[in-house]
């Protein structure tokens, strides 16, 4: 391996446009190597267009970089050889069966004992005694952990994970956290992109990019501390009657309803602290003024995108 | 779940023989993928029977009892043996008989009949002069098949005929010589020209289809994305869907041929390896074609499209319907560049007159290169990106 430093993915300045609208702009990124790295932001905001370059299924329009220590532009094939991408959309054969598909990534990839290593898959997910069925007759958790598996099979430095864990039920999410967790123990490096904050909170660290802008990106308690955003958290009787009043009043950026309380977030502490005073002293409300939490800082962020890069 | 007491990778890769490994990769994959498929593993021994008999009974019966009128200008004996005797034939029946000109040719004119015979006056009596008169037979050529065979019919006719009637000996020569009138010129015997013919457009339209679907199946099913982010390199992928069918191909083409000899009984005078041989290559260039044209279309709909805009040429240019000697030159430069085209020459060539190797060598050759040009185009058509 070239460039033994400890960087996994090293990119700058990746720009990527179709048919003339951009979806990826001058993104720049690090990961490094045995760390889970997530990647956040809503749809169409080029996290699968960056994943793919990454991984040489396309072309950036400006940009560099290196992926394991080699050159995305130039090195493709080396770099196809060493990563494990597992597809939003499940991507093995649905009339193979669950040991046909792994045996059919072994020979693929030239593992010297094909069938021997998809059994020894098998063994691994669980899925002994379900290898003759037909992968497309899996329930949806197993389909996920079969295509885990079927990325690892190869045994890969880097994990490119497009929102694996759409449409599963909890339980599986996180068996499937807990998976990937262990490979990273195991030193693989691995980017997985999702919607969900709490898998955001389970990642090493994140980054969150809306319309192709990499708008922040470091640990949660980072990106939280760099958001500068004051939250006060409300709860009482008729909130919906605040939500509306509070709503575009100067400093308040955000009003969002969780459970039974109200998140009323703004950058600009004073002039929070001035709009909401009229409404502080109201006893059927209770104030109380805490850290903004992850969704609250992604949301602020969203909205702020929206205003900056969509006219 | 057991992820983090995971072991340590047991199977190690190996970069030696990658292009064989991965190509056999693909091609296991394919061959398991065509065995699920029960409707088109079906289709792989029905279509060729179904149409094989379909069209083996229909086209190529040698027509009988066709309409025909005569023209009577003398009743005579002979005249009339000739005429039992052409009906005995059982390719003529004769509805009408007129003794007026106009009348017969209004007959041929309206489609009444598709033959006249004319037995002119004097008819007899100049027979049994030696002045060896003319029997005018005026066809219609506008169903050059139905024609051609009836016509052909007619040469041994005039033995027949007179040999219960006349003679006095054995004549020397014909008493009477029989005057054809048809453009088309009679092959010996159509059926016999046909089947080997559907053997290479049955093929054709399989093989075609089978690799058309192939790479835009994986697109419309997103398997797609992840095969490209696999190191597999175009030439493996199109290996590996290819040489499947070459052995489904190859039990078509068994199917027809047999079917061909045995119950439409098609000689075959050739030799069968060479047959074999020569129909692997003529089934490989269609795969390739057919793969070719699955790198050049963005759904299975289109690749259906395509296939039958390169189908209809091969059946109409490349002289299985129509003789190719017949066709303008630039028709006949079209039919050079259709495998069919290559493949019925062989396949006629070596069932029916026993062609050797030597006698096909720019045939073969043919084939060999549109298949080359066909994998060239296909390999650096593929897309290895989703640019």
């Amino acid at each position: 391996m070239n460039g033994g430093n400890d960087i996994a993915i090293d990119v700058k300045g990746l720009t990527k446009s179709f048919g003339g609208r951009e979806v990826v702009h001058d993104l720049s990124m690090q990961v490094k190597r045995g760390s889970i790295y997530g990647f956040l932001g809503p749809n169409g905001s080029g996290k699968t267009t960056t994943i793919r370059i990454l991984c040489g299924l396309l072309t950036p329009d400006s940009g560099e970089g290196t992926c394991l220590g080699y050159d995305i532009l130039k090195d493709a094939d080396k770099i196809k050889r060493q990563v494990g991408y597992m597809t939003q959309r499940f991507s093995l054969y649905q009339d193979l069966s669950v040991r046909e598909n792994l045996e059919f990534l072994a020979r693929l990839y030239g593992l010297t004992d094909a069938r021997g290593a998809a059994r020894d898959m098998i063994k691994r997910l669980g899925l002994s005694g379900r290898e003759e069925q037909l992968a497309g007759e899996l329930s949806g958790g197993w389909k996920q952990r079969l295509a885990l598996g079927a990325c690892t099979l190869p045994s890969p430095k880097l994990l490119l994970l497009d929102e694996p864990t759409a449409g599963v039920d909890p339980k599986a999410r996180r068996d499937f956290w807990n998976e990937i967790h262990g490979l990273a123990a195991e030193g693989l490096t691995v980017l997985v992109s999702t919607h969900y904050m709490d898998e955001a909170e389970r990642c090493h660290e994140i980054a969150y990019i809306a319309y192709g802008h990499l708008l922040t990106h470091g640990t949660v308690e980072e990106v939280i501390a760099g958001s500068a955003l004051t939250t006060y958290t409300v709860t009482g009787e008729d909130l919906n009657d605040l939500t509306a009043a509070l709503t575009g009043k100067p400093g308040i950026d955000m009003v969002a309803p969780f459970g039974t309380s109200l998140h009323v977030s703004g950058r600009d502490v004073a002039a929070l602290e001035a709009s909401i005073a009229p409404w502080r002293d109201k006893s059927s409300l209770h104030w109380h003024k805490s850290a903004p939490s992850l969704e609250d800082v992604f949301i602020e962020l969203m909205s702020r995108s929206k205003d900056n890069f969509q006219g | 779940m057991s992820a983090v007491d995971r072991p340590a990778p047991a199977h190690e890769i190996r970069e030696r023989f990658g292009f064989w490994k991965r190509s056999y990769a693909m091609l296991v994959k394919e061959f398991i993928q065509l065995k699920r498929d029960r409707v088109s593993f079906a289709m792989i021994v029905m279509l060729p029977v179904m149409q094989l008999l379909l069209f083996g009974y229909a086209i190529n019966t040698t027509p009988h009892n066709l309409p025909s009128a005569v023209l009577l200008q003398e009743d005579s004996d002979l005249a009339r043996s000739v005429l039992k005797a052409m009906e005995n034939t059982a390719y003529f029946r004769f509805i009408y008989e007129v003794h007026d000109v106009d009348e017969f040719d209004n007959l041929l004119k309206s489609g009444k009949v598709l033959f006249g015979v004319e037995i002119p006056r004097g008819f007899e009596r100049a027979v049994r002069r030696g002045d060896k008169p003319a029997l005018l037979v005026a066809a219609d050529a506008t169903d050059p098949v139905a024609a051609s065979a009836a016509i052909g019919s007619l040469g041994m006719l005039v033995q027949t005929a007179l040999a219960h009637d006349l003679y006095i000996g054995d004549p020397p020569e014909m008493p009477f010589e029989i005057r054809a009138h048809a453009r088309y010129n009679p092959a010996a015997n159509s059926s016999l020209n046909i089947v080997p013919g559907l053997v290479g457009t049955i093929l054709t339209m399989t093989m075609l289809i089978f690799t058309a679907l192939s790479v835009t199946r994986e697109v419309e099913r997103g398997t797609m994305e992840a095969l490209l982010s696999m190191p597999i390199k175009p030439v493996e992928v199109m290996f590996g869907k290819i040489i499947p069918y070459v052995l489904v191909g190859f039990v078509q083409a068994f199917l027809i041929i047999g079917i061909g000899v045995l119950l439409f009984s098609v000689p075959l005078l050739g030799n069968v390896l060479l047959l074999a041989l020569l129909s692997t290559l003529f089934i490989a260039t269609n795969l390739s074609i057919g793969y070719t044209i699955s790198t050049l279309v963005q759904n299975q709909l289109q690749a259906m499209q395509m296939s039958m805009m390169f189908f209809l040429p091969s059946i109409l240019l490349s002289g299985f319907m129509f003789p190719f000697a017949g066709m303008p030159v630039w028709a006949q430069f079209v039919g050079e560049c259709l495998p069919l085209t290559h493949y019925l020459r062989i396949v006629r060539a070596i069932m029916l007159k026993g062609a050797t190797m030597q006698n096909l060598r720019y045939d073969t050759l043919a084939l060999a290169a549109l298949m080359v040009v066909a994998m060239t185009i296909a390999v650096t058509r593929f897309r290895r990106t989703l640019d």
